[in-house]
């Protein structure tokens, strides 16, 4: 037990730096690969967590597919560097907002923390996620909103199709 | 007793990881001697033999040479990304072999038997992409910059089919644990191997796992004579040595892959006798898959840009799927 809370520890101070780190690297590659970083120690925790299904699809799916778009379109554009403009005058509505929900997020957060705070089992009944048990979940009782992920994601991809096509 | 527990594994997987590492290594040297003579030999010529009786020692030589060679930093380079790529690039490649298994029973691999070991393949190559497209933007040069988009462009490409070659294969052998996926292949003739019922993700996969490897008539990434050398342009030393290693290492490990999913991994006659045959099996079928991607960089030109891309998403992608949904439908029929 003891060796599980060193090593949560340290995963936890390097998850929150490395966040820390994105918000803070005015060099958008920086911020990038502080992302990566944190996605690593997300699924190292969900490793511990014996999910070892979930803590690959983590890496293969945003540190391995998503962040390499995410590099390949701040290279493309050349757009590393943060400018200092004021934000554009369209977008101003943006940041309260932003931080109302982000305030919103931390209460429930903290809701959450407070209120679990002595709980010491992480699920009922301890199994390893491995793919079958993760798939037989999918297609059973969260097949409905499994489907209506991917019709979301269906979307998405025809809504690109449409903007990009030419005139 | 408690502490046994713990330190024994540990120490087992840490002995198991130095000898592993040291095989890669040695397998990288000898690889690019044997590329080198193999290329030679394919266009009448001779290649190295100086170094050494067959030039065995053209590879130490060659390794010295890097050591020694200044290192040099491009003035306007982002230095900690120009230092961090080179190891980037390496890592995933070393740590691929921790679930390929070697030979028969838990001695001859590390992780061979985790269950989802494909998976874990998959999102190690995935990762291993980002040396070169941080080494392209990193060395602060247009011809590195461009190598670094066409890396990233290319892999993004291509890793959709490399993955549904696979998903065929775990579907046969109901398991995405690469001992079972050997398993499943043992028993009976050689017409048990993938490569036989799984034709169609047998190519798929060793056309993608060419492109990954960004080797010849993929090599884009490093065109010399449109982009000079690619991300490599600002690179010598030692940190271009450590690319050439991740290359050649990966080279070994796209082998070893695909002779565990479609030739059978370690069996063969008589393995259950005497299991240290079934290392040379999986040696003898590791080292023709090295020849034959030699022979593929001998004998095919490059491809075009825009046909690289094309071919990866309107003829490999579409006709991964088709597999994909073939092999269910046999499996739910009952023919496989």
């Amino acid at each position: 037990m003891t060796s599980e809370l060193i090593v949560f520890i340290v995963l936890a101070i390097i998850s929150v730096l490395a966040a820390v780190g994105l918000l803070s690297s005015r060099n958008a590659v920086y911020a990038a690969l502080f992302l990566i970083l944190n996605f690593a120690t997300v699924a190292v925790l969900y490793l511990m967590l014996n999910a070892p299904f979930l803590a690959i699809i983590q890496i293969s799916v945003y540190a391995g597919a998503i962040m390499v778009l995410f590099l390949f379109v701040i290279m493309l554009l050349g757009a590393e560097r943060l400018n200092q403009a004021a934000p554009q005058p369209g977008l101003r509505w943006q940041r309260p907002l932003a931080i109302g929900l982000g305030a919103l997020l931390l209460i429930q957060a903290a809701y959450v923390f407070i209120t679990r705070f002595n709980s010491t089992t992480v699920a009922p009944n301890l199994i390893q996620a491995g793919p079958m048990e993760i798939g037989l979940k999918l297609f059973g009782p969260y097949l409905l909103p499994f489907e209506v992920t991917s019709i979301l994601l269906l979307v998405a991809i025809i809504g690109a199709v449409v903007l990009t096509r030419e005139k | 007793m408690q502490e046994h527990k713990i330190v024994a594994p540990i120490l087992e997987f840490l002995l198991k990881s130095v000898v592993l590492i040291l095989i890669a290594l040695t397998g990288f040297a000898y690889t690019t001697l044997l590329e080198r003579r193999f290329i030679a030999r394919l266009q009448a010529r001779i290649g190295p033999n100086r170094a050494g009786p067959q030039g065995l020692l053209q590879p130490v030589a060659d390794g010295l040479k890097l050591i020694v060679k200044e290192s040099i930093t491009p003035a306007l380079a982002d230095k900690f990304v120009y230092f961090l790529a080179p190891a980037i690039a390496v890592v995933p490649a070393l740590i691929v072999f921790a679930v390929i298994p070697f030979g028969s029973g838990p001695l001859f691999s590390l992780m061979g038997d985790l269950n989802i070991g494909v998976l874990y393949v998959l999102a190690v190559l995935s990762v291993g992409v980002y040396g070169a497209v941080l080494a392209g933007w990193a060395s602060n040069n247009k011809y590195a910059s461009l190598g670094g988009l066409r890396a990233s462009a290319q892999m993004i490409s291509y890793e959709l089919a490399f993955g549904l070659s696979l998903v065929a294969v775990v579907l046969m052998a109901s398991s995405a644990s690469l001992n079972d996926i050997v398993k499943y292949q043992q028993p009976g003739n050689i017409l048990g191997w993938l490569i036989f019922r799984q034709p169609i993700a047998a190519g798929i996969f060793a056309i993608c796992a060419m492109a990954e490897l960004a080797r010849a008539p993929f090599d884009l990434v490093e065109a010399e004579q449109e982009l000079t050398a690619g991300f490599l342009t600002e690179y010598g030393g030692m940190k271009f040595a450590l690319f050439y290693m991740s290359e050649y290492v990966k080279m070994i490990a796209m082998s070893a892959l695909f002779a565990t999913f479609f030739l059978g991994g370690w069996s063969g006659p008589f393995v259950n006798e005497f299991p240290v045959l079934s290392l040379v099996y999986f040696a003898v079928k590791v080292l023709i898959g090295l020849l034959i991607i030699v022979w593929v960089r001998a004998t095919l030109p490059r491809f075009r840009y825009d046909k690289l891309m094309a071919f990866g998403w309107k003829a490999l992608l579409p006709l991964s799927l088709a597999n994909v949904m073939l092999t269910a439908l046999l499996i739910v029929l009952g023919v496989y």
